[in-house]
Formats: C-alpha cells, structure tokens, sequence
C-alpha cells in the first residue's frame, strides 16, 4: 500500500489496575478496509475499539488516526472523534429526543450546521436505514433493530471517514439482526473503512478484508476470513471457532 | 377453557364494578370493616358539623373585637382588621397598594410562567424586569415614590421575593455544585464537597444568625451590607447545597452509555451536560426538587429571628394587640392558608410538568 495506514496501533498497552488488559496491540487499518474483531468475552476486544476515540486511555504505545496521534491534547481528541464514528452494543439513543433530533444535534452543535441542512442530512441517513416515517418518535417508541439502526444514521450524520461497531447485534432479538447487519453491508459496500466487533460470523465471511482474533489481550490471530475459518493457526483459534460454530 | 375465550365471560362480575360493587370491595368486605365505616362516618360528621359551625355557622365576618368575643365561633373579623400588617407587615400604611401591586405582579409572572410554550429568553427577561419593577415599587426614591427603606418590608412580599429570588439563584449554583462534586478535578471537587457538606451540616437558623450577625464583624468598619440581603444570601447557599445533592442523585441516575454517545459524537463536556445530560437528570429529580422548593418556601419563616417579618411573624405580631390577642388561631389559619395555596400550587404543577416531560418517552 502506498497510503499510510489509515489507523495505526504500535504496541498498545493498557491496565485496569493491576489488571493487563491490552498486551502489545499492533495494527494498522488500510482506507476503506473492512475488519472484524472476534474473541471471548473479556478478551479486551471493546477495549482496543473505545481505545480508538478515546473513550478509553491507552497508558503505553501510540495510537494514530489519519496520522494525528491521541494524546491528552484535547485538540486532537476532538479532531479525531469528528473522523470517527461509533456503534454501541445497547445503542445509547438520546431518549429525551425526537429521532430527528437525535441525529441532528450533533451537526448543529459540533458543526455549526444550520438546522434546515442537518435535517435534509438526518432525512437521508434515515430513508438510506430503511426509517424515514419514524423521524418523529421518540427511541422509546422503536423495536431494538429500529434503534440500532437510528445509531447508525446519527453516527453517519457526522460524516466520518471510519465507523466503529462494538457488538451492534448482540442486544438484539434474532429476528432483528438481520436487518442491522443489512444496514452495516450496505454500508461497507459504500467502501466505509470499519472495525466491527461482532460474532457474526456470516456477515465475516462476506465483508471482512480480514479478521482479527483476541484472547486475554492480545491479537492471537488475524488473517482473511477464509483462511480464518478454513485453516485456523492457534489452537485457542481453533477452539473459540469450535465454541461458536459447533453445537 | 372455550369459556374464558368468549366475550360475556371476560367481564368480571356486576358485583365487582361500579359503586356497589367499590363499596362492597373496600368499605363493607367484612365485619370488622363494617364496624371500622360506621366508627369513621361518625367520626366524620360529628367533627365536619362542630369545623362547620365553629368556622362558618356561629363564625363574625365583620365587625369589632367586641363582636367577637360575644360570638361562640371563629372570629374573621380579625383577618379584615389587621390585614395590613399580616400581608405587608410595618410598611408604611398609606402605601398599601404598591406592596400589593408588586404582590400582584409576581403571581401574574408566575401564572404566565407555567405555560411550556413560554419558555425561553423573553420569558428570562420577563422575571427580570418583574423583579426590578417589584424592586422599584418596594423600595421607591424615584418616580415620586416615597423612599421605603428595606428594614419596613414585610409580610407575603418579602416572603415571596425570598423565597423566588432563592429559588431562581440557587438553582444554578447548585447545578454547578452538583457537577463540581463529580468532577474529576481534585480541587474542584473537594471545594464543591466542602461546601455542601459545611452548609448541609449545619441548621438554616445558624446560617441567617451567622450572616445577619456574625458576618458584618469581618467586614471593615463604616461598610454595612443591607441586612436583608444577607438573609437572600442566607437561603441561596443553604438551598444550593440541597439542589446539588438532589441533582447528583439525578445525574447519577443517567446511564452511562448516554456520556459515552455524546463524547462519541464529538460534544464538548458542557454541551454534552446541557443538551444530553442535565435535561435527563433534571427530570428524574422533580420530585426531590420541588420538595427542596417547598421546603425554602416555607423555611424563608425562620428569617424572623433576624428581625424581618415574612408573612408568618407579621401574621403572629399583628395579633399582639391585646384587643385581638384571643383570635391568635384564626390568624394563623389564615397565614396556614396563604402558605397551602402557593405549596400547592407547586406541587400540583410539578405533578403536571412530570407528565408533561414524560410525554412521548414512554414505551
Ligand atoms: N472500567 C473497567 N475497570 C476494570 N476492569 C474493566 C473495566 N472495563 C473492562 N474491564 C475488564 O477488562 C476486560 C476486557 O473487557 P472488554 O474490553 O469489555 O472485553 P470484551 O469486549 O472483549 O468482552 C474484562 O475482563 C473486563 O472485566
Ligand atoms: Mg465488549
């Protein structure tokens, strides 16, 4: 690749306590690359993603998102959360705003969008997720995969160059699932770059460049999502693949 | 099975609905709850009757303490009587009216308050220039107004602006305390907690005696500061550091997933609290915070022992007049009164802001 990577981890370390959480975490994201991060749970998968936009510190190491490397500076904080998006496991909806104003309020007030246009915006993320008649309700008026999919839209609201999902399906009823990872293939077909948490492995197969496995904090594996499932290396690969795949 | 399917069955029985039936149910379900009924209603209507003709039947509306001490009832004549000095306290007699317009013009602002479709800047703006016009009709020295100076203000105003302008300051000071004590800047938080735990700790009644007499001690000698002043200072930071500890509750309350979002979505920390946050806290704590607001309302009485007259201790020297010294019970009823409707009123109108706020957001 002649781009420099897009986001960049050079050995990053991080500790809850005494607690080890991330050991040594390398990796770099290519513009518009699809990756996909699986692992046990407490594996500090959400860890190395909130890490990303600073929901988390990192103690050691460097982080780089378009080259601007997170530090304390909170100028660089903010430059970097405006470049990236993020998709939470139990959606985090504003519930005392209007669907609409949950993703206008973000181009508004960190923007300084004029209201009209962040609404025009709002209006074509939502018919792009498959809900523009919901614009007026409140989250709490919407099924679990209706609000998932209006996190989506408030994230793309703000136009950022990667989105981060962080289990986007797990809260969600089965028959809901399908219609959130439609969203999220859609969306990587638009050639979004990604780093999805998720063990949906189907949605895997078909979008992701590669696939990356964590275990107690580090990346023990990553590879293209057909040697990953095909020709598992490690043996704590192999046993996780058995875990979630076989019944 | 098929039974329970159809319609006629659903309906519970004609025993169990209606008045008969809430009767049956709640009053009349045994013996026992027999006897309790009867008891209760005899209870009720001997002491409704002996209220009724104490209060109304055998009661003197009108007329001179003589009038009443021949009357077996209560004796109202003594609200007419004093009246002046019960709702303006020692204000000057013959200028009645602009107490009582400034008494006036504060309910007007606060009636126009309530509507939601208000809120806003004009509506800000409005309470000021309320408060300077109240301030102007009080205290006079312009527009041919009398001088009045603030030692002679008394009664329902007093007792109104004290408890308005406490609300309105402490508010704001207490949000700021609330979010201080969360803070993760160590020096901010430990002030912030110095604060509402000196305040909270000690009774109102040592704060306004501290700040009416204590207070000047430090100042230099020849600087006074108004005492009335220092009263509203009194209750703003004893109020304050209730409604912080209340909004802490409040913002404690938010899941934390809604910081996250807004951080996520780039939003500085004030907005995050003013647009995400706060508005969610605020809400869960009505409740709390209007219990906080009653309680100052009625609390403002307790600046009688620095010698001001609120509605409370002008009610209760007015009757010191040995005339009407026996009709202690019917002045007090009557301050009783005053003070119910203004708690009242909060109370129901914070009862209709809950579901108001709620509207929409239920599942
Ligand atoms: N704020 C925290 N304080 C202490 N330990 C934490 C905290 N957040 C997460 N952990 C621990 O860090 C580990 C990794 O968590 P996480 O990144 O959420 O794992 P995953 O998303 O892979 O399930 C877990 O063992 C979890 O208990
Ligand atoms: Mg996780």
């Amino acid at each position: 690749m002649v781009d420099q990577p897009f986001i960049q981890l050079n050995r990053v370390n991080k500790w809850y306590g005494e607690f080890h959480v991330l050991r040594d975490i390398s990796l770099s994201v290519a513009k518009g690359e699809r990756i996909v991060i699986c692992g046990p749970s407490g594996s500090g998968k959400s860890t190395m993603i909130r890490c990303i936009n600073r929901l988390e510190e990192h103690q050691q190491g460097q982080i780089f998102v378009e080259g601007i490397e997170l530090t304390n500076d909170v100028k660089n904080v903010d430059a970097i959360r405006r470049e990236v998006g993020m998709v939470f496991q139990s959606f985090n909806l504003f519930p005392h705003l209007t669907v609409l104003e949950n993703l206008t309020l973000a181009p508004i007030w960190v923007k300084q969008m004029p209201k009209a246009e962040a609404e025009d915006i709002a209006m074509t993320y939502l018919k792009r997720v498959q809900i523009p008649e919901q614009a007026h309700k409140y989250p709490g008026q919407l099924s679990g995969g209706q609000q998932q999919r209006v996190a989506i839209a408030r994230s793309l609201c703000m136009n950022p160059k990667v989105m981060l999902f962080d289990e986007p399906t797990s809260a969600l009823d089965p028959e809901m699932i399908k219609e959130v990872l439609d969203v999220m293939v859609e969306l990587a077909e638009s050639g979004m770059t990604m780093l999805v948490v998720t063990h949906e492995m189907g949605f895997a197969r078909t979008v992701a460049d590669r696939v990356i496995f964590m275990d107690r904090g580090e990346i023990v594996e990553e590879d293209t999502p057909e040697e990953f499932f095909t020709h598992p290396k490690s043996d704590r690969t192999k046993l996780f693949l058995s875990q979630i795949l076989g019944h | 099975m098929t039974d329970i399917a159809a319609g006629s069955v659903s309906r519970p029985p004609a025993a169990q609905t209606g008045v008969v039936g809430w009767l049956r149910q709640n009053l009349f379900s045994n013996w026992f709850n027999c006897a309790l009924t009867f008891l209760a209603l005899y209870v009720i209507v001997v002491g409704g009757k002996a209220l009724v003709d104490w209060a109304l039947l055998d009661a003197t509306f009108v007329g001179t303490f003589e009038d009443c001490r021949k009357g077996t009832g209560a004796c109202w004549a003594v609200v007419a009587e004093k009246r002046h000095f019960m709702l303006f306290g020692t204000y000057p007699y013959e200028e009645a009216w602009r107490p009582a317009a400034a008494t006036a013009l504060f309910i007007v602002t606060l009636l126009v308050s309530t509507r939601r479709s208000l809120w806003g800047r004009p509506l800000m703006i409005g309470w000021i220039a309320s408060f300077i016009v109240m301030g102007v009709l009080m205290r006079g020295g312009v527009l041919g107004l009398t001088p009045v100076t603030t030692e002679n203000w008394g009664g329902l105003p007093l007792t109104l602006m004290l408890s308005s302008i406490g609300i309105i300051a402490a508010f704001p000071l207490g949000l700021v305390l609330a979010l201080g004590r969360r803070s993760t800047m160590p020096i901010i938080k430990a002030l912030s907690v110095a604060f509402i735990e000196l305040v909270r700790g000690v009774p109102l009644i040592s704060v306004l005696f501290m700040a009416s007499v204590m207070f000047p001690l430090f100042l230099p000698e020849g600087v006074t500061i108004d005492k009335l002043l220092r009263a509203q200072v009194g209750i703003i930071m004893f109020a304050a550091a209730y409604i912080a500890e209340a909004v802490r509750g409040g913002l404690q309350a938010v899941p934390k997933g809604q910081f996250e979002a807004a951080d996520a979505l780039g939003l500085s920390y004030w907005k995050s609290m003013r647009l995400i946050i706060l508005p969610q806290a605020l809400r869960i704590v009505i409740p709390p915070l209007v219990g906080i607001f009653i309680g100052m309302f009625k609390d403002t009485s307790l600046v009688l022992i620095i010698g001001l007259y609120d509605l409370l201790n002008a009610v209760r020297t007015s009757i010191n007049d040995p005339n009407w010294r026996a009709f202690g019970t019917e002045a007090y009823i009557f301050a009783a009164a005053v003070f119910f409707v203004f708690c009242y009123f909060m109370s129901k109108y914070s009862q209709y802001l809950e579901r108001l706020l709620a509207a929409g957001r239920n599942r």
